[in-house]
């Protein structure tokens, strides 16, 4: 029972990460080049104009629901299970996310790259 | 791509990898939370290596937004990657800890992958985005993979 309750809350974390770091990267790319506009009008304008946008908020949300359930999968699941499971199954949800819905260019060495990382981190994190 | 750009990459990495593995020490010695008792997140928050480890996590958090102001996702998440390397490194050499062969092998995975995508572009170039913080190099490697690919 506590291996399916360990598996709900990896799929949470993997979900949850993946629609969070979707919105922040968007949000930050509506907000543009951080050091450039610190540089024209001040910190405060950089942190004003991250915190109002929409997108933003909604990542920060989206991201302490991955959070939280990673504090409940830590305390049900072994963490040489959920630290290499929930890792590198978000990269490669965030590889093909960042592709449908950022258009990003995932060419073959970003795809070759995302697999090669998540295996690592399955090695490693294991 | 300068160096400022590479420090603050520098900075994702090893503010995860920190705040990650205190986390991770914290909340063993917090133990299990149950769903019947869920003011133990809050004891868990309670817990010194917890409260240092979300510290350094919001640091993680604030040269993330910053780099993915001016790189795309897939570009930055093989860096928070490489701070598993880092503490891979630090409990062989440091710690004097055995790193099995398997750990070696993801060791090199993941700088492979990185170095992989560390060559190419790190923006996609969007021809209706508001290119307010597109660089030149950025411009320029993006031209030289359409060309490659």
């Amino acid at each position: 029972m506590k291996g399916v309750y360990t598996w709900c809350a990896i799929l949470a974390i993997v979900f949850a990460s993946v629609v969070g770091d979707v919105l922040l990267a968007h949000a930050m790319k509506q907000v543009g080049d951080v050091g450039a506009l610190r540089r024209r009008s001040g910190l405060v304008a950089v942190i004003r104009r991250t915190l109002g946008n929409p997108n933003f908020l909604l990542g920060v949300v989206a991201m302490a629901v991955a959070f939280f359930s990673l504090l409940f999968a830590l305390s049900w699941g072994d963490v040489s299970l959920v630290a290499p499971a929930a890792a590198s199954l978000t990269f490669i949800g965030n590889a093909i996310a960042a592709k449908i819905f950022l258009q990003e260019r995932v060419d073959r060495r970003r795809w070759i790259a995302a697999s090669l990382v998540a295996a690592g981190v399955a090695l490693l994190a294991g | 791509m300068n160096l400022r750009n590479y420090l603050v990459l520098a900075g994702v990495t090893v503010f995860a990898a920190a705040g990650d593995s205190m986390l991770s020490h914290g909340m063993k010695q917090v133990g299990s939370i149950s769903l019947r008792h869920l003011q133990g997140v809050i004891f868990a928050i309670l817990n010194p290596w917890v409260a240092v480890g979300i510290v350094l996590l919001l640091a993680f958090f604030a040269t993330y937004m910053t780099a993915l102001s001016w790189a795309d996702l897939t570009y930055v998440l093989p860096a928070t990657s490489l701070g598993y390397v880092l503490l891979a490194l630090a409990a062989r050499f440091l710690l004097h800890e055995h790193v099995s062969p398997l750990r070696w092998l993801g060791i090199a995975l993941i700088t492979g992958g990185v170095g992989f995508v560390a060559g190419g572009p790190a923006l996609t170039e969007h021809l209706d985005r508001e290119t307010a913080g597109v660089t030149a190099e950025g411009r320029a490697a993006a031209g030289v993979s359409a060309v490659k690919s």
